[in-house]
């Protein structure tokens, strides 16, 4: 058992396990003690010494985050002596920091401009005022102003050890050391996921994504431009707390209604694009089971990987290049929605795809990039013309005045109207895979889900472990259902069969999830892995408000499941396979089928080796 | 992970034998780059690639080693003589023995000779204090230098093969 040790902190006592950290113990105390380089998801380094505090018996101040208390003792936090120093940190920092505040992309949810309002600390008089230079604009997702940076250190960490890829980095000596990347190469040209889980935890707007809302108030104000937008899930249940609202509060249908007062001519629901993911990963699943387990092929091996995480899938291409075989061929939902609004949606609205602007609402920086890449264009012109991350949402609407507050609620436009349950859980860790099995175990059994899981609710996939396995026995088959007729003869050789699955969130999850099926390890006998670039899935990613903490992801997750219950609750689909806008998809457009030539050609997709070898020709 | 295509077999065979005294895993990182200056002068960028990936760890983790330590950096001359230049030293007469050196060598410092033979480089402290002014030519220390000793210590490097 734990030694417990009593902390006295500023006189209020409260009992501890031994080796917690004076910044722990002051927070069961209740006493708040101001932190720059603490965060909650990474390791502490104490290295911007804000958090120091007097220990009794010390002569010198500790940092609270790295102290960690193994006997009893008294802390005081809130001497003139502490005091003094935390506003001497803030004074160096601040005569270092530019005097932008106003015109900055984090103003306001600023982690230093906000201590140093606490601490009455203003820019040093003498400070020279530079323009904005923002270092790395080849990169199409996430942007770096080196001036903004405190030396925290958190996204490095956060690169290097929460999501494994060690991109950022730090380098030099002294008063010149500073955050680079490797021989300071624009993340364009570096190994680079973009899934910003960088600006999620800086303190400061020295991480940004790359900001493309002037063009779209131009596009907006444009009459003869005829701007769309699709909204993903997670963004929903998050943006509330860029407006004051508690984390988790969902806001979907508020939202369509300050979407088209800020001008938008169309709302659509990326989760629809979700249902047609399901529909096709399902039906992609299937056939790679039956080329692999009956056919004895390999050439689309198992198990299937998902591919609707774009820093995912970057991720893949530069470290496991030859892996991507087990990559599923579907585009993301973004991506899929992207096609279908510059082809069919244009033809059916009689307008030139040139016309439409096509955006969408996205948890995400890595998004950004995705929508740039080459393959997935018509006619040279990107499918998805901007991907927009929350926050960026959230700026527009406030420097519009548009609130969510006192909002009416409003459905979404046609033709694509209605998702399902299905498709609104892709914004959270499992969602996906949680959604596939819905649709895959009806459609093989013949039988409901709920036969197999209450409500449907898969819940061995839900929660925030970072790799998470589930197993499903088909005991029964039923007659190949009309969708699947063109794929499969019959369903009999899955009789019996044991589909495992596993969840994988963050790519530091995925790696080891990755090196296990590369050594021939318990994943490389699974049928299907869902894979999420960010900790938590979407709701979790880089361009999701600030700040982010396990419990803030927690409570987006459960708005995200609560919707998928009330379409349940309140009549609407929650199985991707029985929505009625997808089905009618494939009546009217997708005519050959899940997996057909239609589909193929719009919803599906190629992956491109990259490795992770940086500028061979320097 | 990919190995980067690197065409110096020299350097491939040299970390080869690096990583076989001294591990494969990230507690090398130092002992190996180590060596490699030793042996190639000037870390390059291949290097740097190549070790990042034999050793697993992000490129970015060995530059940022090769930029913390001063003795990992320089250019590719033969022999480095680093001049201390703290108290002690330049109390003792470390600018004469400089100014000598830089004559000698005939550039200014952190460049090589035209031979690529010597560069100097002026440094902190490197703990000869009890007999300044001292040197460090390559991996040796060279205590109580007069200018005349370090005129006749550039015209014998001039004429040494790279130490091993």
């Amino acid at each position: 058992m734990t030694t417990q040790v009593a902390v006295d902190i500023d006189g209020r006592r409260v009992t501890i396990p031994a080796g917690t950290t004076a910044l722990d113990a002051a927070d069961a105390a209740g006493v708040r003690i101001p932190t720059l380089c603490h965060h909650p998801d990474l390791r502490d380094v104490g290295s911007c010494r804000l958090c120091m505090v007097e220990v009794e018996g010390q002569a010198g101040l500790q940092a609270a985050c790295t102290y960690p208390v193994t006997a009893d003792l008294r802390l005081r936090t809130d001497s003139p002596r502490v005091v003094d120093a935390r506003r001497g940190v803030l004074e160096l920092l601040m005569g270092e920091h530019p005097d932008r505040c106003p015109e900055c992309v984090r103003t306001g949810e600023c982690e230093l401009q906000a201590l140093a309002t606490e601490y009455g600390v203003g820019p040093a008089p003498a400070r020279v005022s530079r323009p904005l230079q923002l270092v790395d604009l080849l990169g199409p997702a996430v942007t770096v102003d080196l001036d903004a940076c405190i030396g925290c250190l958190r996204c490095v960490r956060t690169c290097a050890e929460l999501q494994d890829l060690g991109i950022l980095g730090v380098v030099g000596r002294g008063s010149s050391t500073a955050v680079s990347t490797y021989l300071g190469l624009p993340l364009a040209e570096v190994s680079c996921i973009a899934c910003g889980q960088c600006i999620n935890r800086c303190p400061t707007g020295a991480l940004r994504p790359v900001d493309r809302t002037a063009e779209l108030f131009a596009a907006l104000a444009d009459p003869t431009k005829h701007v769309v937008i699709q909204t993903a899930p997670a963004p929903r249940a998050a943006i509330g707390e860029e407006f004051g609202f508690e984390p988790g509060t969902p806001l979907t249908w508020q939202l369509n209604t300050a979407l088209r007062r800020l001008g938008f001519d169309r709302v659509f629901d990326t989760s629809f694009a979700a249902d047609l993911t399901v529909i096709e990963e399902g039906a992609e699943l299937l056939v790679r089971l039956y080329e692999n387990l009956v056919l004895g092929s390999s050439t689309h091996p198992l198990p299937l990987l998902t591919s609707c995480s774009p820093g995912w899938v970057t991720d893949l291409e530069h470290r496991d290049p030859d892996h991507l075989a087990h990559l599923s061929s579907c585009r993301s939902p973004q991506q899929m929605f992207g096609s279908l609004i510059k082809t069919w949606y244009a033809q059916q609205e009689g307008r030139d795809p040139a016309d439409i602007v096509s955006v969408s609402l996205m948890p995400c920086t890595a998004k950004k990039f995705e929508a740039t890449r080459p393959e997935l264009t018509h006619d040279g012109r990107p499918d998805v013309d901007m991907a927009l991350t929350t926050r960026e949402l959230a700026a527009m609407m406030r420097a519009r005045g548009i609130g969510l507050a006192d909002v009416p609620a409003s459905d979404f436009d046609d033709p694509f109207g209605t998702a399902s349950g299905s498709g609104v859980i892709f914004g959270v860790t499992g969602g996906v895979m949680e959604s596939a099995l819905r649709t895959v175990i009806e459609l093989v059994t013949g039988r409901p889900a709920e036969d197999y899981f209450s409500h449907a609710d898969i819940t061995p996939v839900r929660g925030f472990e970072g790799v998470r396995s589930i197993e499903v026995t088909l005991d029964r088959v039923g007659p190949v259902p009309p969708i699947l007729a063109h794929l499969l003869p019959n369903l009999e050789w899955l009789r019996g069969t044991t589909l495992r699955c596993a969840v994988a969130h963050g790519t530091a999850n995925a790696h080891a999830v990755m090196e296990d099926l590369r050594a021939g390890g318990r994943f490389s006998t699974y049928h299907f892995i869902e894979v999420m670039a960010c900790p938590g899935g979407c709701l979790g990613g880089g361009g999701q408000p600030v700040p982010t903490s396990a419990t803030v992801r927690a409570a987006r997750a459960r708005s995200i499941y609560a919707e998928d219950a009330r379409y349940g609750q309140t009549g609407r689909a929650r199985k991707s396979h029985e929505n009625p806008a997808v089905l009618r998809l494939y009546r009217d457009l997708l005519t050959d089928g899940p997996g057909g030539p239609t589909s193929h050609r719009l919803l599906h997709t190629t992956y491109t080796g990259r490795g992770t070898y940086v500028g061979a020709t320097r | 992970m990919l190995t980067p295509p690197v065409a110096d077999l020299a350097l491939v065979a040299d970390l080869d034998a690096l990583l076989a005294e001294h591990g494969a895993d990230r507690s090398a990182l130092l002992p190996v780059l180590a060596g490699l200056r030793r042996r190639h002068g000037e870390i390059s960028d291949a290097a740097m690639q190549l070790v990042a990936a034999r050793l697993g760890i992000p490129p970015v983790e060995v530059l940022g080693v090769v930029t913390f330590y001063s003795f990992l950096r320089g250019g590719s001359a033969r022999h480095v003589v680093r001049v201390c230049r703290t108290l002690a030293c330049e109390l003792a007469g470390a600018p004469d023995v400089w100014a000598r050196l830089e004559r000698e060598v005939g550039a200014p410092a952190g460049e090589a000779t035209s031979d690529g033979a010597v560069v100097v480089e002026r440094v902190h402290c490197i703990g000869r204090c009890d007999h300044a002014p001292a040197l460090l030519v390559d991996d040796r220390a060279l205590d109580d230098v007069t200018p005349a000793d370090a005129a006749a210590l550039v015209a014998s490097l001039r004429g040494e093969a790279r130490p091993t």
